[in-house]
């Protein structure tokens, strides 16, 4: 593909104070991919997407379809199609479902747009669960369920590009494959999808391409297929640096 | 103490109760979507009743000045912080800094209101965008700070309000006319058409912000925002805007109650202040977020004023208000268990 | 010269120039010393204890009431007396106004301390709208017309009845009363009211009864009110309610935010900037709005809104930084330390220290921990690793004793601590540090690594308000010194903590911990933040604490830190155990590898090579 990405990011750095948490990354996701962000806790994953959406300060560019953001706000970049599925889901707990999902509508029905009510429909096409659950509040819905919530209320925007902040945390291995299968078929709905996940191999298995992160930097980058075989994951996510190599020749 | 006497005082306690249910509500909203305790709201009410008044003696009420003077604040604020880089919410500013106030203006300047629907119209046109200019002015630069400063802060401002009062009203009292002369007797006890209305008037109010809050979609936007601020941001849902619109309607719901009240009881600059601590024990009960707790707190407190008031005349300020702490201590207990304020 | 001598110059200015005067002069300066002293308290409840009061007016009312109608009920005159000459009233009515006022503000204190964040600012404003409508409507108080005729203070036959002598004693007890406030902040019950502000889990934690600090630092300022008050009434000499109503409360509290809620002389510059103003608004105003009535408070408020936008400490800071310009900085002075602070013997290696037996915590229909077995012996170091969402923090707060399992047991020292609260664990020889470090940020460093100490010291606040517990003090700070050089952070010591990069102020934080010589030690991701230089540093220095026989639980994310050091591991997957044993047994099970790298499928038909063999 020649055209140019959806997102990108260049020379990418975020600070908490005094400490840098993520450290000169570029990065890019190309219309239609599914990019996979991985890496062991406190890679800085996390960090990196919420800067990229403006919710912390940043330094470096974020380009999104070849305009530079002069200024990364919330509000810019939802304006401009992209939605953020965070790690804490941050839901409406004491609102229903459709609820939720109606105010996922928001920032088109803000801008004029009234097709929240048939696009909550699509929604509950991807998401069958959510419509038997639709009068029920947020609160009471299972770990599970409260994960297809925040990804159907993200699509409700009709996002470009969905960014998702490890949707598989706390939720049981059967699970986590659903709704990665819902994820790895947003491409056919036209959304690009930036994927952040603990769970190596499952977000390996659903992405095209995929940067492994380590102390707030790439560690390595490549086709997600290739490096599901790569050795060099495990001494990362283990910690085993050095000793690895002698376990591998044994 | 007979039946008769009862129902007279029970009586006295529903109306009482139903304007510190109008407090409750408008403090409840702002808190839940602000984390503003609003002390002033019972400012609101005092400078609408006494607005009216300044309208029926034929004179500009001196609201109007604050108005403008307030609007050209916020303008000023606004252009200050574009020029410094911010982002600025046009649209919105210019409805509450330029659009509202010319209304205001027009309406007591050129109409010059003469029937009392029209000068109960134009005090609302006054008072209402009172809210969102305070907003902006005192609360939103501090919007991240912790309850506790901006409840500081509220509490200065409720000072500045009041002395404004005083010297725009002057320190004597006044009373509107009733909008209703009617008197019903129903089983021996008179019920005047004005306690009618504001019991009336007030569940209406109730009825439209249930139903504004319930099915509108910017109404669950204001209630998102209340229940998770980074949520509704990830929504795109402006925050300025839950600020300006928890404020205006604050204003409104005190604006109509000092309507409502300003016929039954002589009003001064400072009866707001009493009449806000009351509603604000009603929304304690309701562990400022439960409206209907809120509701049911108000009809408690005007009941426990009303029989103390004859009782124990004098000490019906201490009933009303050393209720609060055993009610704060019963919520205290029934919240989840506090974090520490980092 | 530096701020003691400034502060002394300033004393016996004022001292010598008491005479010469005017006579208005004498009586604002007696009223701004009478608001200092409240002010003062609440410097003490807010700015320090973090507890914010808008009801100190009827604290004063109380003082004041009290002394009135002792001084001039026929009741008290007739039941003292022969007994008593008159001119011992004023006295009596300064004691029965302090009993009074303890009471009431003890019990109100054990009431609404509780409610934190917002819900006690509330209550205050209550009371104090309570006390007002109180004092004014009961009759033998006099109603809302007061009472009159309360005689003045008589000191050696020295009757105190004009401004100039009595402000010359309000101004005394002042500066008195400043020294001792002084004092007790500088003190180790001074640092366990200022840790109340920065967290009461951390305060807890290292052994302070936040509950019953917050209830006295609340009486003290309570008392110096109603010492206010006494003295307020016995230089009016006649009191009626309105003084003590809520907006003067709230004027109090105007004082000690405008001149800074952190700082005592904060509370004389508020009191002096409010007075002095006041007294000109009240001239000006009235002319320039061509009305009369009370619109100082309009002023006031918008004063409020900006110092509360601009200065958020308040001006005195502002104040004292121009003035450090002309001034040499004291060196804190340490007496020379003699005494010696108990010291329980450490068990011997290889003994269980901290054990938990089964403990499951649920939080509704969540299972945060399920069953989890684990010990920690003396003079070893234990990991507990496990993936996000593991519930390790959960954990950790069942084993630090700030949440309570819902079954299971944790044994400290072998003692069952169900129940119990984080203190007692500190009791026993627990010492632990925080994920998201916890230190107050602009108190030295060495004040901070004192604060673990503090269960080690036994002085009281009166004690350290005479300054009688200096030997103790000197001993307290000797062991932070020592803590903190064994820990390498010796050069460190008087800069403000914040300043720190944040792996040194983690390894403070284990420095106060240590300061506590505990038994026990757990760790909150200590390595995390930290550079590679500064891990290895950190890695020394709990080895050499392993060595010298503490028993360490580190909770962590680093897998290359806690591999290298640990002598056990514990993996926790969804609340439960999964794995245990050596780093190396631990790294070569296939469990681990899932719980960390993830699997949608079975890991049998995985194609991600790496079993280790």
């Amino acid at each position: 593909m020649s055209q140019q990405p959806l997102l990108q990011l260049e020379d990418f750095c975020v600070s908490y104070g005094a400490v840098e948490a993520v450290h000169h990354i570029d990065l890019r996701v190309d219309t239609g991919e599914i990019v996979t962000v991985i890496g062991p806790n406190g890679a800085g994953k996390t960090t990196l997407l919420c800067a990229a959406m403006g919710l912390l300060p940043s330094r470096g560019q974020v380009v999104l379809d070849g305009e530079r953001m002069a200024r990364t706000s919330v509000e810019a970049m939802v304006a401009r199609g992209v939605a953020l599925v965070p790690e804490k889901r941050e839901l409406f707990g004491e609102m229903s479902v459709e609820d939720n999902l109606l105010l996922g509508g928001f920032s088109r029905w803000w801008r004029g747009e009234r097709d929240q009510r048939p696009r909550m429909k699509e929604v509950f096409g991807i998401f069958p669960r959510l419509e038997e659950r639709r009068a029920q509040l947020a609160s009471t819905l299972s770990g599970g369920e409260r994960q297809m919530l925040a990804i159907g209320r993200a699509l409700m925007a009709r996002p470009r590009l969905l960014m998702l902040d490890e949707p598989s945390l706390g939720l049981a291995p059967l699970i986590v494959r659903e709704v990665l299968q819902v994820v790895s078929s947003l491409r056919r709905h036209g959304v690009s999808v930036l994927l952040v996940e603990q769970n190596a191999r499952a977000a390996l298995q659903v992405a095209d391409r995929a940067y492994v992160l380590e102390m707030g930097a790439v560690a390595l980058q490549g086709q997600a297929k290739e490096l599901l075989h790569d050795r060099r994951i495990i001494d990362t996510y283990l910690g085993l640096g050095a000793r690895s190599e002698d376990a591998a020749a044994s | 103490m007979d039946l008769q006497i009862a129902l007279i005082l029970g009586q006295d306690g529903i109306v009482n109760g139903a304007i510190y249910g109008l407090m409750a509500l408008a403090l409840v909203l702002v808190f839940s979507v602000t984390r503003v305790i609003f002390i002033p709201q019972g400012e609101f009410v005092a400078f609408s009743a006494l607005s009216v008044v300044a309208l029926q003696a034929g004179r500009v009420p001196a609201t109007l000045w604050l108005l403008l003077a307030l609007a050209v604040a916020a303008l000023a604020v606004e252009l200050w912080r574009w020029k410094r880089g911010a982002a600025v919410d046009w649209a919105s500013t210019i409805a509450w800094c330029v659009v509202f106030p010319l209304i205001a203006s027009a309406l007591v300047l050129l109409l010059r209101p003469e029937s009392l629907l029209m000068q109960t119209l134009t005090a609302l046109a006054v008072i209402v965008p009172l809210g969102p200019l305070l907003y902006r002015l005192a609360y939103r630069p501090l919007a991240d700070a912790t309850v506790l400063t901006l409840l500081i802060v509220s509490v200065a401002l409720h000072g500045v309000l009041v002395g404004l009062g005083l010297l725009f009203f002057g320190a004597e009292g006044s009373r509107t006319p009733a909008f209703s002369e009617l008197r019903l007797d129903l089983g021996g006890v008179a019920i005047t058409g004005q306690s009618l209305v504001v019991v009336a008037v007030t569940a209406a109010l109730v009825v439209l912000m249930f139903l504004f809050f319930e099915r509108s979609i910017v109404g669950k936007a204001l209630r998102a925002t209340a229940i998770n601020r980074v949520g509704a941001r990830l929504m795109g849902i402006p925050t300025g805007l839950s600020g300006d619109l928890s404020f205006a309607l604050a204003a409104a719901i005190g604006a109509v109650s000092g309507l409502l009240i300003a016929p039954l009881t002589t009003i001064y600059y400072d009866t707001g202040f009493l009449i806000g601590l009351k509603g604000f024990v009603a929304a304690i009960v309701g562990g400022l977020a439960s409206y209907p707790l809120a509701l049911v707190g108000a009809l408690i407190v005007g009941q426990l004023e009303a029989f103390s008031s004859f009782w124990a005349s004098a000490f019906k300020e201490v009933f009303v208000f050393t209720l609060i702490i055993p009610v704060l201590w019963w919520r205290s207990l029934s919240s989840r268990h506090v974090e520490d304020e980092e | 010269m530096t701020r003691r001598h400034l502060t002394l110059a300033f004393v016996v200015a004022l001292a010598a120039a008491w005479g010469f005067l005017p006579d208005f002069s004498v009586t604002v300066l007696a009223y701004i010393g009478l608001y200092a002293l409240v002010a003062a308290g609440l410097v003490m409840l807010t700015g320090v204890g973090g507890m914010t009061s808008f009801g100190q007016a009827a604290f004063v009312g109380s003082g004041a009431y009290a002394t009135a109608w002792v001084c001039t009920s026929p009741m008290v005159s007739a039941a003292i007396g022969g007994v008593v000459s008159p001119a011992l009233l004023p006295w009596i009515g300064l004691l029965f106004g302090i009993v009074v006022t303890f009471v009431i503000a003890w019990g109100l204190g054990a009431i609404t301390l509780r409610l934190s964040g917002h819900y006690l600012p509330l209550c205050t404003i209550a009371w104090g709208l309570s006390f007002y409508f109180l004092f004014g409507n009961l009759e033998f108080l006099g109603g809302h017309t007061g009472v009159a005729g309360v005689p003045p203070i008589v000191v050696a036959g020295f009757s105190l009845a004009s401004p100039r002598s009595l402000g010359l004693v309000i101004w005394g007890v002042l500066l008195l009363a400043l020294w001792a406030l002084h004092n007790l902040l500088d003190s180790r019950e001074g640092r366990a009211i200022r840790a109340l502000k920065g967290g009461r889990v951390m305060a807890e934690s290292m052994g302070v009864d936040t509950g019953r600090y917050r209830i006295k630092v609340f009486v003290l300022a309570a008392l110096l009110a109603a010492l206010s008050g006494w003295l307020y009434a016995h230089l009016q000499r006649f009191i009626n309610p309105t003084p003590f109503n809520l907006n003067i409360g709230i004027e109090y509290l105007f004082m000690a935010v405008v001149g800074g809620a952190g700082h005592l002389w904060g509370a004389v510059l508020g009191a002096a900037l409010i007075t002095l103003l006041k007294e000109q608004l009240q001239d000006i105003l009235p002319r320039l709005l061509g009305s009369s009535g009370n619109f100082e408070v309009i002023v006031f408020g918008l004063l409020m809104l900006f110092v509360l936008q601009r200065f958020a400490d308040g001006l005195w800071p502002t104040v004292a930084r121009l003035g450090g310009r002309f001034l040499r900085p004291a060196t804190p002075s340490e007496p020379r330390s003699t005494l010696v602070l108990p010291e329980t013997a450490l068990p011997p290696r290889g003994q269980v220290v901290l054990q938990a037996k089964a403990v499951t915590k649920r939080f509704g229909g969540l299972v945060a921990n399920d069953a989890v077995d684990m010990d920690v012996k003396a003079g070893e170091i234990h990991a507990l690793i496990g993936p996000n969402g593991a519930g390790k923090s959960t954990f950790f707060n069942m084993i630090s004793g700030v949440d309570d399992p819902t079954s299971g047991e944790v044994r400290l020292m072998d003692r069952q601590m169900a129940g119990q609260p984080s203190r007692a664990f500190a009791a026993l020889g627990l010492g632990r540090t925080f994920q998201h470090v916890r230190l107050l940020g602009q108190r030295r460093v060495i004040e901070n690594v004192a604060l673990g100490a503090h269960r080690r010291g036994k002085r009281g606040w009166i004690a350290s308000m005479l300054r009688l517990d200096r030997a103790e003090e000197a001993a307290l700070l000797a062991q932070a010194r020592r803590q903190l050089e064994r820990c390498g952070l010796g050069e460190f010591a008087d800069v403000p903590a914040g300043s720190l990069a944040l792996g040194q102020q983690r390894v403070v934080e284990i420095a106060r911990a240590l300061a506590g010589h505990p038994a026990v030690l757990l760790l909150d991701e200590p390595a995390a933040g930290l550079r590679h230089l500064e891990k290895r540093a950190l890695a020394t220095l709990l080895d050499q604490l392993r060595a010298e026989g503490l028993g360490i639980l580190v909770v962590e994310h680093d897998m290359e830190f806690v591999m290298n050091l640990a002598d056990r591991v514990t993996v926790l997957e969804f609340g439960a155990v999964i794995a245990r044993g050596t780093p190396l047994e631990v790294q070569a099970n296939p469990k681990v590898l899932d719980a960390y790298l993830g699997g949608v499928d079975e890991p049998a038909e995985e194609a991600l090579v790496g079993q280790a063999a």
